[in-house]
């Protein structure tokens, strides 16, 4: 029996690795991954982990929980799988599975003429989060290239620490892909009272760089001068190892509601895959969550451990910590056709609806309001307009009415 | 370096190391102590660090540990706590913190 190998040791491969073995499955568990550190939480990188010099990587779980697990942790970066034949090179060397799992993650998009500038960075892992934290005693001026979710976050942290920090964003609003024009409001007005200048709309131009480092950012008639640059627009999926075994894949490698790739015995799950959504009549969807990768795991293991097969449908959630405001959401926005706003201030909620049917809800500062969102996504109920303006309390009697 | 000590489900005695400025979260599953799972990192959105204070002096909660704890946690009680908003100091030495059932 040569057991389940899992590709990638992330929130994802992580999660199923133990799990696995707690749904009884008896088989080898084996856990590659290219870089030897304890497998670490991400989401801190962008938040507290550049604030304090002393901060170390937070592990998801200890050393003792994968050895009383018998989990074999294998450090190296996999070149190639072969599904026919049912093995994965890791270092040259043959290694066979009974089932694989592709938990692989996604990597930074860069800007192809900033690429291996000394004072370029983005921000995806442990070893991009002590470089960039490591400049940053020379750094007074930062410019961030991109007003997502990492780079606000980022540009939130540096800003607390003292640093004059420029967000360059080329849509009209940071966010505007994932949230609500109120919420993308609200967000913009936190970030410029920390001292973030905000360029939306930003149209860049070049670069000017002295030796190996970019100097300033230029876009229409002005020049930003910067001692250090962070792009974050975005990542990829990482599919070259599955196109490369034939497996298909869009913008993350294809899935059904299963989990499972085209490739018998090959899965997929997190960042990496793109599997069916019920929230979207079975559209397939790349998401990047920690909710996502580590239900996903739970899921595959069960299946992986009992035989047990059912399609993944758990309410999608995730939240960002931007300086001291809070931002969660659940469900997901894509096809909703109208939004209510209740807005109190320092609590704020978007619901978004598609038709009769509320699809998701964005929250800032208010916790009750997202955990209730969760029980009525997951329920498939929408109260009436008027109790989700008046608040949780109200929300959480309605629930109850039944 | 207070030692702090979490009860863990089946009712084991862990006495844990927590280094100052860490939660007791961190140190917590840094030391695989039963129950605690630190699912969201420390951002107060999971409750899988959810203890009852059993004997010590803490700050009050703050209010997004205290709607998280309203809101999320199961098995509440006046004297559930997330682990992962409290922060170590020597203060701390001698904490008995029980983890909450799920
Ligand atoms: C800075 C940052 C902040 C974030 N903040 C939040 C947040 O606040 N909330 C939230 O919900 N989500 C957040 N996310 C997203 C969340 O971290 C990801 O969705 C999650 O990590 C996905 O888990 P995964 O296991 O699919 O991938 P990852 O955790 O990225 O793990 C993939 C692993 O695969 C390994 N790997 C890849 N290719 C190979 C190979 N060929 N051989 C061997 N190993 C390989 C990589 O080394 C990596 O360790 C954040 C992400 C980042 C980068
Ligand atoms: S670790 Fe998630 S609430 Fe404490």
């Amino acid at each position: 029996m040569n057991g389940v190998v899992i590709l990638g040791a992330g929130h994802a491969g992580s999660q199923l690795a133990v799990s696995l073995r707690a749904e009884g499955y008896g088989g080898p568990v084996t856990l590659i991954d290219a870089s030897d550190a304890l497998p670490y939480h991400k989401p801190p990188l962008s938040k507290t982990f550049l604030m304090d010099p002393e901060a170390r990587p937070q592990p998801l779980r200890a050393a003792q929980a994968y050895e009383a697990a018998g989990v074999m942790r294998l450090t190296g970066r996999v070149d190639a799988i072969d599904p026919a034949a049912r093995t994965v090179t890791l270092a040259g060397r043959l290694l066979p599975y009974d089932d694989l799992v592709l938990a692989t993650g996604a990597r930074n998009r860069m800007l192809p003429d900033l690429a291996g500038a000394a004072n370029v960075h983005c921000l995806r892992d442990l070893a991009d989060a002590q470089r960039l934290r490591d400049a940053l005693p020379g750094a007074q001026r930062v410019t961030v290239i991109g007003g997502g979710f990492i780079g606000l976050e980022t540009a939130a942290a540096l800003a607390g620490t003292g640093r004059s920090v420029t967000v360059l964003e080329a849509a009209p609003r940071v966010l505007a892909r994932v949230a609500a024009p109120e919420t993308s409001a609200r967000v913009e007005a936190t970030l410029a009272g920390l001292g973030v200048t905000l360029r939306t709309g930003w149209v860049g131009r070049g670069w000017r760089r002295e030796s190996d480092r970019v100097t300033a950012i230029q876009g229409d008639g002005e020049e930003i001068a910067c001692d250090l640059v962070l792009v974050g627009i975005g990542a990829e999926a990482d599919t070259a190892l599955a196109r490369a075994a034939g497996i298909a894949c869009n913008r993350g490698i294809l899935t059904d509601a299963g989990l499972r790739t085209g490739a018998p015995h090959v899965w997929a799950i997190g960042d990496a895959a793109e599997t069916p959504h019920w929230q979207l009549d079975g559209a397939a969807v790349r998401i990047e969550s920690v909710q996502n990768a580590t239900d996903q795991a739970r899921h595959l293991a069960r299946q992986l451990a009992t035989g047990w097969t059912e399609p993944f449908r758990t309410v999608p959630w995730f939240w960002s910590d931007i300086g001291p405001l809070k931002l969660q959401i659940a469900g997901l926005a894509a096809r909703a056709d109208r939004r209510i706003l209740r807005d109190e201030g320092a609590r704020m909620a978007v619901f978004h609806l598609e038709g009769d049917r509320l699809v998701a809800v964005e929250t800032l500062g208010s916790p009750a309001d997202h955990m209730l969102a969760r029980q009525m996504l997951e329920a498939g109920r929408t109260p009436p307009d008027g109790v989700l303006l008046e608040g949780p309390a109200a929300i959480k009697g309605w629930l109850a009415a039944a | 370096m207070p030692m702090i000590t979490f009860v863990e489900p089946d009712g084991t005695l862990r006495e844990v190391p927590a280094l100052a400025g860490e939660s007791l979260m961190a140190a917590a599953t840094r030391a695989n102590v039963a129950g605690i799972i630190g699912e969201c990192g420390g951002s107060a959105m999971c409750a899988t660090c959810h203890c009852y204070l059993v004997s010590g002096d803490l700050p009050a909660p703050g209010p997004l540990e205290a709607e998280t704890i309203e809101f999320v946690a199961q098995n509440t009680r006046p004297e559930s706590r997330l682990t992962c908003q409290i922060t170590a100091t020597e203060a701390l030495e001698g904490l008995v913190l029980q983890v909450a059932p799920r």
